[in-house]
């Protein structure tokens, strides 16, 4: 193996990458909303079940990838129960699909991105909400206006943990829906790939280096923003 | 305006069951740490809910539990100013000025920025964040935004307590300015002496989750049988009286009223000003005969009201001048040599150095051009 090799990117390697990125940002920007507000309900919810929702979203952090794939394969496969009903009914389906690798991903990704979130919205000062709600604002404005600025560092570390989880799922994706290339063969999947096939270790050499330059862009990214917005919320 | 209080609400062996009603001006409500002040605004502002109770502002019913009435806190238009600023840290001062406002209808928005930019002068903090401006400063800008929100009334929940002496005398003569130049009504919750004496219009003293007496600070603070929840260790009675003439050899200022005249060391205040002041029961000499040769300055004759003994050694004794009230305290021993009793005409001497000034206040302005007062 040359050096000068290093950096010849092959198409399917290229492809790989783009997949990645593409499925573990729908992972991210798709899940972000339900995040907020599962963070929400855990930190301030006062009901009953609040116990169990706690356990089952951060389950996935916990059981091994291997099962949660098992578990999405069973319930969401084209003959699971959930697979079949959206299969009938939309004509959709995430079986073998790279929405399914970032189904997978958003799964595994959750407990990250709700602990993150709660933990900032945990932290906020309540007596800011009265205070904007005397000054006539409805809880829906307090929200908005006060409560969201102020965990925004938190929903920022949230994502970009969830992003670089997402990046690097591979047990729940493989068993969910498979290795193929160019649907659902992301880089942990080729790198993986590569490993088996002989004469593979260039590949799996330059994946790994973009798997390393893309989780630190993200890293110093979220650094650089959390540390402005951090600014702003502490009154600079 | 009009504010009418009537609640009840059990927080395990403390009961609140407070009613009374609130004219314009400033209403202090006063009493101990405990006695329930802070549970009856936030029930006012709705931050709070009672058992049973009812909260009228203007004739319109905030809160009716016999009617299932509550209207909730960010529709009720009562400002609240708390005893930390609360400002919104991710906000400038400009825009935690103008939060309030953004949800006022445009044919409710009654104050100007501008001028209450003036009034508390923070006009050069404005693009500041809230970080980086010093107590005072913070509690002015948290006063201009609950103003902004053109609230029908203002609750002030001890907005002094957490500052220091010079942050307290920087911020009072705006509170001062407040009661005098702004509409809206304010009801201010303290338990500080000087500070109700200096600020309130009416007063409602609560003690143990009960209104105790409703009046004049003079009235309230010449009670004899009020004397344990207003100031147990700092009795004193209080006088209005108006700058009769300044003394630039001396350095004093002779205050004038129908009781009599007070010298006290010279303060800034024009003459003609109306003030407010408060004199500690023991700073009170009592004479039955007028001393001729004493370092005192300051002679005031009256009547015995009242005499009560308290625990220990001494007792307190209400004099009455001319339409006015003192009181003094002295011991028990000397209540029974001097025979002091109701009725008897005696001397009440006291030292001009001993006037509490902290509590030293105008309390409306006879000449325009002096609008505050330095001490």
């Amino acid at each position: 193996m040359s050096w000068s090799s290093l950096f010849e990117f092959s198409q399917a390697e290229w492809i790989a990458i783009r997949l990645s990125l593409k499925v573990a940002i729908w992972a991210v920007g798709t899940s972000l909303p339900l995040g907020v507000l599962v963070a929400l309900v855990l930190a301030r919810g006062r009901f009953w079940g609040r116990e169990l929702l706690d356990v089952c979203v951060h389950l996935p952090l916990i059981l091994p990838p291997v099962v949660t794939g098992y578990v999405l394969l069973v319930l969401l496969g084209k003959n699971g129960p959930l697979g079949r009903l959206l299969w009938n009914t939309l004509g959709f389906t995430f079986a073998f699909r790279w929405t399914g690798a970032a189904l997978a991903s958003a799964v595994v990704a959750f407990p990250l991105m709700v602990r993150a979130i709660r933990l900032s919205i945990e932290a906020v000062d309540r007596r800011l909400e009265d205070a904007a709600g005397t000054l006539g604002a409805s809880p829906l404005w307090v929200f908005v206006t006060v409560t969201l600025p102020l965990i925004l560092p938190g929903i920022l570390a949230g994502a970009i943990l969830a992003f670089a989880r997402g990046l690097g799922e591979f047990g729940a994706t493989i068993t969910f829906v498979s290795n193929i290339p160019g649907e659902t063969q992301t880089l942990p999947t080729a790198i993986y790939t590569f490993t088996q096939s002989p004469g593979g270790d260039a590949g799996a050499l330059r994946l790994t280096l973009v798997s390393i330059l893309i989780s630190s862009v993200a890293l110093f990214l979220s650094e650089f923003v959390a540390r402005r917005v951090a600014r702003r919320v502490v009154g600079l | 305006m009009n504010l009418e209080v009537d609640v009840y609400r059990r927080l395990g062996a403390f009961t609140l069951e407070a009613r009374f009603s609130a004219g314009a001006g400033l209403t202090a409500l006063f009493g101990p740490s405990g006695a329930g002040k802070s549970s009856v605004v936030n029930i006012i502002a709705g931050l709070l809910r009672p058992e049973r109770g009812r909260v009228v502002v203007d004739g319109r019913v905030l809160l009716d539990t016999a009617q299932g009435i509550f209207v909730p806190k960010y529709r009720r238009r009562i400002g609240y100013i708390f005893q930390e600023p609360r400002l919104f840290p991710h906000l400038t001062v400009r825009q935690n000025l103008l939060y309030g406002r953004w949800f006022t209808p445009d044919s409710e928005r009654r104050e100007r920025l501008d001028e209450i930019i003036e009034l508390l002068g923070i006009g050069s903090l404005l693009s500041r964040g809230p970080a980086l401006l010093s107590g005072g400063e913070k509690q002015r800008v948290a006063i201009g935004r609950a103003l902004l929100a053109s609230p029908h009334l203002l609750l002030m929940d001890e907005p002094l307590a957490a500052l220091d002496e010079a942050r307290k005398s920087e911020i009072l003569p705006y509170i001062e300015r407040m009661r005098d130049e702004s509409r809206v009504p304010i009801v201010y919750v303290s338990h500080s002496v000087p500070e109700v004496t200096r600020l309130a219009t009416t007063m409602v003293l609560l003690a143990e989750g009960r209104v105790a007496a409703t009046g004049t600070v003079s009235e309230i603070m010449g009670r004899l049988d009020l004397g344990p929840i207003t100031s147990r260790y700092e009795a004193g009675a209080v006088l209005e009286m108006r700058v009769a003439s300044h003394d630039d050899v001396y350095d004093l200022t002779t205050l004038r009223s129908q009781v009599g005249e007070l010298r006290i060391p010279r303060i800034d205040a024009g003459v003609g000003t109306s003030l407010r002041i408060r004199i500690r029961s023991r700073d009170v000499v009592l004479a039955l005969k007028p001393p001729d040769s004493v370092s005192a300055l300051n002679l005031l004759s009256g009547r015995i009201a009242e005499v009560r003994r308290l625990d220990g050694p001494v007792a307190d004794v209400r004099v009455e001048l001319d339409g006015e009230v003192l009181l003094a305290r002295v011991t028990r021993f000397t209540i029974d040599r001097l025979g002091l009793v109701p009725g008897r005409p005696v001397f009440a001497i006291i030292k001009a150095v001993a006037i509490d000034r902290r509590s030293l206040s105008q309390v409306r302005s006879m000449s325009d051009d002096i609008d505050e007062i330095t001490l």
